[in-house]
């Protein structure tokens, strides 16, 4: 299964639109360059220092920090949700800053793939229904929704449940549901905002576990957590206080199956 | 450019203007960009709106109401028109009644119609059977009988009609046997008279071959005719109807009032001749009669679509106006339910006018299945009422066609807030909750 996904990470491997030079293995997922968000005012509130951030296909990126520090503002940015009112934000190597909204909107949609603390599952359908709802707005044709689906469900060891509704779902489950769903629109990146929140350790064990194997697949996982347990899997913490970004480089775990 | 009209072909001054402007460049989507699919619309409104079916079904159940009701209101009014224009047939539209209303205006006049009444409405055009009728007031106990003596002597209580030849004629008898009274007769005050069929029954009168007499009081009358049915004045079927001279020698004038004048006329003549009688009757006092003619079918039409119809499409409306606000609430409370939702689906690539189209689905899909419903439960309403009337139900297609649509419209308008309020919705502050 992770043959073929890295196999496939290879095939979606394209020409950097922008220079139409490097391919989009070199070029950086995310690219922070001096990006800030300050609220106008008054008083004005510098949510997010300037910042430098470089996050490489393939790499599991944490971003820990206490609550009010500026996670939330870091994941609005990182994922398109909010506009930096400072420096430039490459994400694929499209600068954001020059965007309409709806190409935003569409960027977001094709290139990001979230995971939040809440799972955000529509609680009347079905795991796979849910799972396909990622596909509606980017004109997949609606025969290889399903497919998608059931493929996803399938690499977050869900296939089983895919007609069970999210009540029937255990609080894992359904976050690895909320995985699949992310992981159906075929991402860039895999945003995960405390994943593991609203999981007993078991849970949480076993959705980290996936992110991990996902990771190990290919995929660029950032996770925003205030866990340093969780922070502790990564092989690269971001720090983040009070709006400012540190980045404390630990001894990075060797990338074996690289 | 046009060709020119002219034959000699003109000099062209004028040459044609190139083009300055081109086609903008468009900025090329950077991003293939997001889309909503008509059908990914329809199935997103139908899944949101069978997410809680039992509010969904109380919250259509105004637009239900007032499309039914508008429904209802249209076709019971056009079923009942269609009855009414059954009974507007021929005959009504040719008869003009004139009353005699002298003693209304002056107590001192005399008797409405003048005695040469007959002839003179004669005259005008269009006519074609006219005379005066009244009933005769008898003096109390007055019956009448087949004999003054004997068997025959029990006398029966029948209403005696005065009534010149024309009258008569104008009421389109049918005559069982025998003959009606003719003007000689008439001006001659003979004592003749024709029964109606029930009255002859129950005189013991079945053949006129032995020259049947009846007695009113105690004056004999030859009897000229039975008549077994009129299509106009039934009320000669259940009398004893006499020349008009014989009943004004015997009993005198009508009383004030009593009499009127029955006019037939030729097809479309009617509303002319009612214009026309009473001053052809009586030039020196037009006023002392009122001719009544008949309804015009317009406006028995415009009657029928009258108040009482006017006050229920209002109603429907009222209906319609609730049922609005109760989808513009419920999609209100799904918006703020589903606030998470929303700022799911803008992560997950919506734009803003998407959600938007999203809940504007919803609720005009909510207001067409209520449309549709109440449409149909019209058309049960018109066509079970006119079963249990025994009326044919009339409907016009336009009426049922447009009843969903109206509940789409209701629920396209409802939703306009509810859609604008979530699609203002900022998707970070959505995905906190």
């Amino acid at each position: 299964m992770i043959r073929s996904v890295r196999e496939r990470a290879r095939r979606t491997r394209r020409p950097d639109p922008a220079t139409g030079g490097p391919t989009a293995a070199e070029v950086p997922v995310v690219e922070f360059r001096g990006v800030g968000l300050t609220y106008p005012g008054p008083p004005p509130v510098q949510a997010l220092s300037p910042c430098e951030l470089t996050i490489r296909r393939g790499e599991f990126v944490t971003v820990v920090g206490p609550s009010g520090s500026g996670k939330s503002t870091f994941l609005n940015v990182m994922g398109l949700l909010d506009t930096p009112t400072e420096g430039t934000y490459l994400l694929d190597g499209v600068d954001t800053g020059a965007l309409r909204d709806g190409d935003r909107t569409a960027l977001r949609g094709r290139r990001i793939g979230f995971v939040f603390q809440a799972f955000h599952l529509i609680p009347h359908r079905s795991a796979a229904e849910n799972v396909m709802l990622s596909a509606v707005y980017t004109a997949v044709p609606r025969a290889e929704r399903r497919a998608r689906a059931m493929d996803a469900l399938d690499r977050v060891g869900l296939a089983d449940r895919a007609d069970a509704l999210p009540a029937r779902l255990s609080g894992g489950e359904r976050q690895r549901v909320a995985v699949a769903r992310a992981l159906a629109g075929r991402p860039s990146l895999l945003l995960c905002d405390e994943p593991t929140g609203n999981l007993d350790s078991d849970n949480a064990d076993a959705v980290l576990t996936l992110l991990d194997g996902l990771h190990t697949s290919g995929m660029t996982v950032v996770v925003i957590t205030h866990d340093r347990d969780v922070a502790a899997r990564a092989d690269r913490t971001v720090t983040i206080r009070d709006g400012v970004l540190d980045e404390h480089l630990r001894p990075a775990r060797e990338r074996t199956t690289r | 450019m046009k060709p020119a009209r002219t034959r000699l072909p003109r000099p062209r001054t004028r040459l044609p203007r190139p083009r300055t402007r081109l086609p903008r460049p468009r900025t090329p989507h950077l991003v293939e960009p997001s889309r909503f699919a008509p059908g990914d619309v329809l199935s997103e409104a139908v899944a949101g709106m069978l997410r809680r079916p039992g509010r969904s079904a109380l919250t259509a159940l105004g637009t239900v109401l007032g499309v039914g009701a508008f429904v209802a209101v249209l076709g019971l009014t056009a079923t009942a028109s269609s009855r009414i224009d059954a009974r507007f047939d021929l005959l009504t539209a040719t008869e003009v009644t004139v009353e005699d209303i002298a003693r209304e205006r002056d107590e001192f006049a005399g008797p409405g119609f003048p005695a040469d009444a007959d002839a003179r409405i004669g005259r005008l055009g269009g006519v074609t059977d006219a005379g005066v009728l009244w009933t005769v007031r008898l003096a109390p106990g007055t019956t009448v009988r087949a004999a003054p003596v004997g068997d025959g002597a029990d006398g029966e209580p029948v209403d005696v009609v005065a009534a010149s030849p024309g009258a008569l004629r104008a009421a389109v008898p049918r005559l069982a046997q025998g003959r009606l009274y003719d003007e000689f007769a008439s001006s001659t005050a003979q004592p003749v008279a024709v029964l109606g069929a029930s009255v002859a029954a129950r005189l013991g009168i079945t053949t006129l071959e032995t020259r049947p007499a009846v007695f009113i009081g105690d004056e004999p009358f030859v009897v000229a005719g039975i008549v077994d049915d009129v299509r106009r004045r039934a009320d000669v079927l259940m009398s004893v109807t006499v020349p008009r001279t014989t009943a004004e020698r015997l009993w005198g004038p009508p009383e004030s009032g009593a009499a009127t004048m029955l006019v037939a006329t030729e097809t479309g003549a009617a509303r002319q001749i009612a214009a026309e009688a009473p001053v052809a009757l009586r030039p020196d006092h037009p006023e002392y009669l009122r001719a009544v003619p008949p309804p015009d079918p317009r406006t028995l039409r415009a009657g029928v679509t009258g108040d009482l119809d006017r006050l229920f499409l209002l109603l429907a409306a009222v209906c319609l106006v609730i049922g609005a606000v109760g989808i513009a609430h419920t999609t209100l409370v799904a918006v703020l339910e589903r606030t998470g939702e929303i700022g799911l689906r803008r992560a997950l690539g919506a734009r803003s006018r998407h959600i938007a189209v999203q809940f504007l689905a919803e609720s005009g899909v909510l207001g067409g299945v209520g449309g549709l419903v109440g449409a149909a439960t019209g058309v049960c309403a018109v066509v079970g009422v006119a079963l249990f009337r025994h009326w044919t139900p009339v409907l016009h297609p336009a009426t049922v066609a447009a009843a969903p649509a109206i509940g789409l419209a209701t629920g396209l308008l409802a939703g306009l807030y509810p859609a604008v309020r979530a699609a203002r919705t900022e998707p970070a502050e959505a995905l906190r909750h």
